[in-house]
C-alpha cells in the first residue's frame, strides 16, 4: 500500500506542470479571459497534440488511455496555472457521457472528435431549480412519429456552451431521463451568456424552441442515461476537485511569498503570528483537500463501491477549503490583495464557480448523509 | 498510488483479524463505560499482555527487542483491525507511541534490550516528564536540574501535567544537565525509575474531575549515568524526536476513536428527536453529521499519506503538526455536534437518563484538553508557519 505518487505519476505531474506553466502563464490567462470563450484554437490544438483532450479515453477513440488518478494529478497542474476554458466540460463531462452512453458509432464520431481536439462540447443539465439532482430534470423531448425528438425548454448554467460544437442535453422523454446530442447550430437553439464571477469560464442559458433532432441523436434513455450522467458527474467532480487543489496550492505559494517580502513595522509581515496562522490554515486546508481528492480519484479508478462517498467527501471539503484559502490569501495581502492587478482574485473567482459546479458542500454533505445515515 | 494491500499485508491483516476474533474480551464495553479510571487501566494492562504474548504488540519494532519486525504500514493495519474488532486499546500509551520509538532511534543496544520488551508487554508503564510549571509551550526553558556526580546524576526539580504519572514505572525525563546553559543547549534526556527514592507523585485533578495527570517532584533523586538516552547535553534533539512521534502517531488512535463515536451518534440519530422530527431526518442534523464524517475521513487520509511519506523518508517531520491540529480540532467540533444533537440529554453525566452512561458529556469535557496537550494549537500553527512554510521566526 502506498498513498502518494509513483515515479511514473510524478513524471506525468511534472510534465503537466511544465506544459501548463509554459503555455498558460498569468498574462496569457488574462488575455484569454478577455476573449469571447476564454480559449483560443491555437492553445486547444496544443492541448490535443499533448494528448490532454483524450486523456482518459481508450486509444481506439484516439484517446491517451491514462487512468482517472493520472487525470486528477494533471488537472491539479491545470488548476495551479488557472488554465481557462472548456476542458472540464468538453473532456471530462461530455467525453465521459459519450463514453458511457454512446453507441459504438456515436463514440467513434463524437468522442473521437473530442479526443483529437476537433470538437468541443458540454452537458446541459441544470434548469431553473439550479439543482444537480437528476430528478430535477424537467425539460421535455417529444418523440415524433418519424422517430425524431423535439426539445422545448430552458437549460441554465451550461458551462462553455458558447464554444461547444454540440451539446449533450439531459431531457425527459415521457417519465424517463434521457440524453440527446444536439448540434450547436440546430434551428431553434439559442445561447445567452449568463455573466458570472469566474472570468475564466463562461456560463450560458441555452433555450430550445422546438429543436428537432433525428432518432440517431438519442444517446440513452432511462437507467443507462442516468448512470452515464452520474458517472460523468463523478469523473468531472474528481477532476474539478483536483483542479481546485492546484488552485489552493498556487494561492498558498503567492501568499507565503508575499508574507516573506512585504514589510511593516520594520519586519516581514510573515513574522507576525496572526499572519503565520492564516498561512498555516491555508496549508491545513490544502493538504486535506489534496488527500481527499487523491483518494476519490483512486476509488473511482478502482470502481470501488465507496467511490461515491469519497467523491462527496473530497468535493465538500475542497468547496469550502478553496473559498477559505482565497479569503485568507487576500486578507494577508492587504490592499494589494484587493486590486485587479493582483492574481488572487482570479483564483478567488474560480473558487466560487468551482464551489458550485457539480454540487456545493451542502449538496455533497446531503449525498453523503444518504450513504452514511440512511444506509 | 496503490491503496490495495500487498500479498504480505493481506496475510498480516487476515492473521491478525483471526487472532482478534478469538481473543478480544467480550466485556470491554462494560469496563469502558462503568469502571473507575484505575480499574479500567488494570483491565487494559492485562489485555496488552495478552496482545504481547500473541506476538502482536510493537508491530513495527525490531524483532530482537520483542517487536514483530514488520513495517509501518502493518502498524497502521494493526490499529485499523483493532478498531474493526472493537478491541480495547493498549494500556501503555506513552511507552508505545512516544518513548519506545525514541528509544529505538536513540538507545544503545543495552538500553533497547532493557526497556523495549517491557514496554510492549505492559510490564513497565511509562510517563513523559517534559512540562514544568514555568516551561510549557516554551519547553526549552525547563529548569529541572541533573547534576553529574561520578557515575550518576542527582536530579532536583518539578514536572507537571504528567499523564499516567500515577501508573508509571518509568519516566522519560528532560533535564538541564549543564546549569550554566540556556534554552536548547545543555539538556539531557534521562530514563528514570519511578521507584527511586526522592520521587513524589501527586495527583492533579483535571476539569473532568478525574486525575489523569500528576505532578512529579524530584528531590536528590539518583539516576545512573548510563540512563541518558542519546548523548548527554543533546537532550533537546532526543526530546524533539519524542514530540514528532507525539504529533504524528497519537492521531491515528484518536481518528479511530472519533469515528466510533460518529458511528454511535449516527445510530442514536435514529432514536432521538431534533427540530420536531427524528434527528436522522432533520436536514440540519444530517449536514452536521456528514461534516463530522468528512473531517474524520480527511484526517484518516492525511494520516495514510503521512505514513507513506515516513516510510519513504524515515522519520516524521514537522508536517505532523497538521495531523495534530486536525485530530484535536475536529474532535472538539464533533463533540459540539454530538452535544447539539442529543440536546437536554447531552449534559447528563450519569443516572437513568444519561445516554451511554454519560460518555458524550465526558467526551465534551475531555476533548477541551486536546488542543492543549501534545503542544497547543497555537504552537502547531507556529510550527507550520515557521518550519514547514519557512516564514520568519517570531520568537
Ligand atoms: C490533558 C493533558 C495531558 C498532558 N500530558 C502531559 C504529559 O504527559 N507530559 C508532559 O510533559 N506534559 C503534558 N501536558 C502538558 C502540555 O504539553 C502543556 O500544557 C502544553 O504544552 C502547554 O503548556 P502550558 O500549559 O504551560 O501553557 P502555556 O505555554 O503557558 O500556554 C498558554 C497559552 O499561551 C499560548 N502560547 C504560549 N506560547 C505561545 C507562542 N509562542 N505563540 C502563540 N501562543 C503561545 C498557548 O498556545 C496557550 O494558549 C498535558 C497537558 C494536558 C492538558
Amino acid at each position: 500500500m502506498h498513498f502518494g505518487l509513483s515515479e511514473t505519476q510524478q513524471t506525468i505531474k511534472k510534465s503537466a506542470k511544465e506544459f501548463f506553466s509554459a503555455e498558460c502563464p498569468m498574462p496569457e490567462v488574462r488575455r484569454l479571459m478577455e476573449t469571447e470563450h476564454a480559449m483560443d484554437d491555437a492553445l486547444w490544438k496544443k492541448f490535443a497534440e499533448q494528448g490532454w483532450t483524450g486523456i482518459i479515453f481508450p486509444e481506439s477513440y484516439d484517446g491517451f488511455g491514462l487512468g482517472i488518478f493520472e487525470m486528477a494529478i494533471a488537472l491539479e497542474e491545470m488548476g495551479r496555472a488557472l488554465v481557462p476554458g472548456p476542458f472540464i466540460s468538453t473532456v471530462l463531462l461530455a467525453g465521459t457521457v459519450l463514453e458511457r452512453a454512446g453507441s459504438q458509432e456515436q463514440k467513434q464520431k463524437y468522442l473521437g472528435a473530442i479526443c483529437r481536439g476537433e470538437a468541443k462540447s458540454t452537458v446541459a443539465l441544470l434548469e431553473r431549480s439550479g439543482s444537480w439532482n437528476l430528478d430535477s430534470v424537467m425539460v421535455r423531448a417529444k418523440h415524433q412519429d418519424d422517430g425524431s425528438y423535439t426539445i422545448s425548454g430552458d437549460k441554465l448554467f451550461v458551462t462553455d456552451a458558447g464554444i461547444a460544437d454540440f451539446l449533450l442535453v439531459a431531457v425527459r422523454i415521457e417519465d424517463a431521463v434521457a440524453l440527446l446530442l444536439v448540434p450547436s447550430d440546430a434551428p431553434g437553439l439559442t445561447k445567452t451568456l449568463m455573466p458570472g464571477v469566474d472570468l475564466t469560464r463562461r456560463l450560458y442559458q441555452v433555450s430550445f424552441n422546438k429543436v428537432n433532432v433525428p432518432a440517431a441523436n438519442l444517446l440513452a434513455r432511462g437507467p443507462k442515461a442516468r448512470e452515464a450522467l452520474e458517472a460523468a458527474l463523478d469523473v468531472a467532480c474528481v477532476g474539478l476537485t483536483a483542479e481546485m487543489v492546484g488552485g489552493m496550492q498556487r494561492l498558498l505559494d503567492i501568499t507565503v511569498e508575499y508574507a516573506k517580502t512585504r514589510k511593516q513595522f520594520g519586519k516581514p509581515i510573515g513574522t507576525f503570528q496572526a499572519v503565520q496562522h492564516q498561512c498555516a490554515d491555508m496549508l491545513f486546508l490544502l493538504e486535506g483537500a489534496r488527500s481527499s481528492a487523491y483518494y476519490a480519484a483512486w476509488m473511482l479508478s478502482e470502481n470501488d463501491p465507496g467511490a461515491k462517498a469519497a467523491v462527496s467527501v473530497a468535493k465538500a471539503y475542497a468547496s469550502e477549503g478553496y473559498r477559505d484559502a482565497g479569503n485568507k490569501s487576500i486578507q494577508v495581502q492587504g490592499g494589494m490583495g484587493f486590486t485587479w492587478e493582483n492574481d488572487a482574485h482570479l483564483f478567488y473567482r474560480r473558487a466560487k464557480a468551482s464551489e458550485l459546479a457539480f454540487g456545493d458542500a451542502t449538496f455533497h454533505r446531503e449525498r453523503l448523509a444518504q450513504i452514511i445515515i440512511d444506509k | 498510488m496503490d491503496l490495495n494491500l500487498s500479498a504480505e499485508e493481506t496475510k498480516f491483516r487476515d492473521e491478525l483479524a483471526a487472532w482478534l476474533k478469538a481473543n478480544v474480551p467480550s466485556d470491554w464495553e462494560t469496563h469502558r463505560l462503568h469502571d473507575t479510571m484505575h480499574d479500567r487501566f488494570d483491565f487494559l494492562r492485562k489485555w496488552q499482555k495478552r496482545v504481547f504474548e500473541g506476538g502482536w504488540a510493537g508491530v513495527a519494532w525490531p524483532k530482537e527487542y520483542g517487536g514483530r519486525g514488520a513495517g509501518l504500514m502493518e502498524q497502521v493495519i494493526f490499529t485499523e483491525e483493532m478498531a474493526k474488532a472493537s478491541a480495547p486499546p493498549l494500556a501503555n500509551v506513552l511507552g508505545l507511541a512516544l518513548i519506545g520509538p525514541t528509544i529505538v532511534a536513540y538507545g544503545t543496544g543495552a538500553q533497547k534490550k532493557r526497556y523495549l520488551a517491557n514496554i510492549l508487554s505492559g510490564d513497565e508503564i511509562w510517563c513523559q516528564g517534559f512540562s514544568e510549571p514555568n516551561a510549557g509551550s516554551d519547553l526549552a526553558g525547563l529548569r529541572t536540574e541533573a547534576r553529574l556526580e561520578g557515575d550518576h546524576y542527582i536530579v532536583n526539580g518539578q514536572k507537571v501535567w504528567n499523564s499516567y504519572g500515577w501508573a508509571a514505572d518509568w519516566c522519560a525525563l528532560v533535564t538541564r544537565s549543564d546549569p550554566a546553559s540556556q534554552k536548547h543547549k545543555g539538556l539531557s534526556y534521562l530514563l528514570v525509575d519511578m521507584k527511586s527514592p526522592g520521587i513524589e507523585v501527586r495527583p492533579l485533578r483535571q476539569l473532568t474531575g478525574e486525575s489523569e495527570f500528576t505532578e512529579i517532584f524530584f528531590r536528590d533523586v539518583k539516576v545512573p549515568a548510563e540512563n541518558v538516552l542519546g548523548t548527554a547535553g543533546d537532550g533537546w534533539n532526543v526530546a524533539l524526536g519524542t514530540l514528532a512521534h507525539e504529533r504524528a502517531t497519537l492521531g491515528v488512535s484518536a481518528q479511530i476513536a472519533i469515528r466510533r463515536q460518529i458511528d454511535r451518534l449516527i445510530e442514536l440519530s435514529h432514536e432521538v428527536e431534533a427540530n420536531g422530527t427524528v434527528a436522522a431526518q432533520d436536514p440540519l442534523t444530517r449536514q452536521k453529521l456528514a461534516q463530522s464524517y468528512i473531517e474524520n475521513e480527511v484526517l484518516r487520509l492525511n494520516q495514510m499519506r503521512a505514513v507513506s511519506k515516513i516510510i519513504q523518508t524515515g522519520a516524521p517531520g514537522p508536517e505532523g503538526s497538521i495531523l495534530k491540529l486536525a485530530w484535536s480540532e475536529s474532535n472538539q467540533r464533533f463533540q459540539i455536534v454530538a452535544q447539539e444533537m442529543l440536546g437536554a440529554y447531552a449534559q447528563l453525566t450519569g443516572g437513568d437518563f444519561a445516554i451511554d452512561a454519560g460518555a458524550f458529556s465526558y467526551a465534551y469535557l475531555r476533548t477541551r484538553g486536546n488542543t492543549i496537550e501534545a503542544g497547543t494549537s497555537e504552537i502547531q500553527r507556529n510550527i507550520i508557519g515557521q518550519h514547514v512554510l519557512g516564514l520568519p521566526k517570531s520568537y
